[in-house]
């Protein structure tokens, strides 16, 4: 459930959804994808109403969980997804190769690792080539390394000029973000960038800074 | 059309890779039919009358299984609501999944009417019939599980449709008792069932060598149902959830 809440995204920018569990952040993705039923209010992605035809080709969903079929190979998954969004399926090695695992494109999703699983996902919503990702817990469960990684990542797809919206529970992953929206019961607690958090919160921890936020101990 | 190939593709394969799947689909009903063979090899005249719409009750079955349990998973998964913000259209998702099991069990048809024809003796008027109307059965399977898979919300769930879709269809379709010899409110019953017009329809390309305007119609019903199931499944694919 979101509650008055009122947002506008900046493209060629990562802004990070960022809350505890059952905070919103899957119906706010949700909701921009589309696919969420609303009972007021009004979501518009690239100008046009987020589940508008148009922006089923510009925009890319990837689901908590990676929503890929683990019985279908690392490249098999990528290659249908992007059959179903008119793209060549010459774009299919290069996405599997901007996650790593052109080594692997031929592997079953059902025996790779969970970190080999988010990249499938990953190069999946790459293949679509889409102006907008939006990517809800894309880091769950893997360790820091590969998180660290797929940060990278995302700040280079940014710096190409792909908009990301990426959720995430983890305080961590908020300092890689351009922007930080911080939500708590379905509702805004903070917006602004990482270091304006930090600023608003009086500390240089941004765990602490959320403590604080949530707290309202800081006007 | 790409979209509609794409998916069909894609279930394709994931069938490949689904070993127990692929013996479910092409071994399986072969084997049942030849077990039914030796359950009744002193009567042969039995095994002439049921063993031809067996070939058709088992598509009706498996495809129903298989199609119900498939698109509850990918309900589940998430993968379907994902699908759901991609250019793709409700109805060529559907006729993704019906080319690819139509095309599974043409090949089941094939294996199980060969192995029933050329190792077991039966006697079939329109052989060609009998592979035709198997695979009609497993479409208006496939439809009617892509229908029950809304009504489930796991996979276990799915799998506990069958007594409710298949087992009432099977004692009423005529294979048990013949459908004319039933007290009228069961016969009435059955009327209304996909799988007792398919099974009068075997009847009918077993025994008689011409294509007959009963069969034409028997047919057509089947088309009728299965356009209603595909529709009412189509509906169930809403592109937004709460």
């Amino acid at each position: 459930m979101l509650n008055g809440l009122s947002l506008m995204i900046d493209s060629g920018a990562i802004t990070g959804i960022i809350g505890p569990s059952g905070s919103g952040k899957s119906t706010l993705i949700r909701s921009i994808a589309g696919v969420q039923v609303t009972a007021g209010g009004s979501v518009s992605v690239l100008g046009t109403p987020a589940d508008s035809k148009s922006n089923r080709s510009r925009v890319a969903y990837l689901t908590q969980g990676g929503s890929i079929y683990p019985d279908l190979t690392a490249a098999q998954n990528v290659r249908h997804f992007a059959t179903l969004s008119r793209r060549p399926t010459a774009d299919v090695d290069e996405a599997l190769a901007r996650v790593d695992l052109s080594g692997q494109a031929h592997q079953l999703v059902s025996t790779m690792s969970g970190g080999q699983r988010a990249r499938v996902g990953l190069a999946s919503v790459l293949v679509t080539g889409a102006d907008v990702l939006l990517l809800d817990e894309p880091t769950v469960g893997l360790d820091p390394v590969l998180r660290a990684d797929l940060w990278s990542l995302f700040a280079r797809l940014a710096h190409e000029g792909k908009t990301l919206i990426v959720s995430s529970h983890v305080m961590d992953e908020a300092a890689q973000c351009d922007r930080v929206v911080l939500l708590r019961d379905g509702a805004i607690l903070a917006d602004g960038t990482p270091e304006q958090l930090r600023a608003q919160a009086g500390t240089s921890d941004l765990d602490e800074a959320f403590v604080r936020l949530a707290q309202g101990s800081v006007s | 059309m790409k979209r509609t190939l794409a998916v069909a593709l894609r279930v394709a394969q994931q069938l490949s890779h689904d070993h127990r799947s692929m013996a479910l689909i092409v071994v399986m009903p072969a084997l049942l039919l030849s077990v039914f063979y030796w359950v009744y090899e002193s009567r042969p005249d039995i095994f002439n009358h049921i063993g031809p719409a067996l070939i058709g009750l088992f598509p009706f079955t498996i495809f129903f299984l298989i199609t119900s349990v498939t698109m509850v998973r990918e309900r589940t998964s998430g993968t379907l609501e994902r699908l759901m913000t991609t250019p793709i259209r409700r109805g060529e998702l559907i006729a993704g999944y019906t080319l690819a099991l139509s095309i599974a069990s043409f090949v089941q048809a094939v294996i199980t009417t060969a192995v029933g024809v050329w190792l077991l003796g039966l006697d079939l008027a329109q052989p060609w019939g009998v592979l035709f109307l198997a695979v009609v059965s497993s479409i208006v399977g496939t439809a009617l599980g892509l229908l029950a898979s809304a009504f489930a919300r796991t996979e276990f769930q799915a799998v506990q449709f069958m007594p409710l879709a298949i087992i009432p269809q099977f004692l009423l379709c005529g294979l048990l008792v013949p459908r004319d010899q039933m007290v009228a409110p069961l016969y009435w019953l059955s009327e209304m069932l996909p799988l007792s017009h398919l099974i009068d329809a075997f009847d009918t390309v077993t025994t008689e060598s011409d294509v007959s305007s009963e069969l034409l119609v028997k047919v057509g019903v089947q088309v009728i149902f299965a356009l209603g199931f595909l529709t009412l499944a189509s509906l169930t694919l809403p592109r937004k959830t709460a």
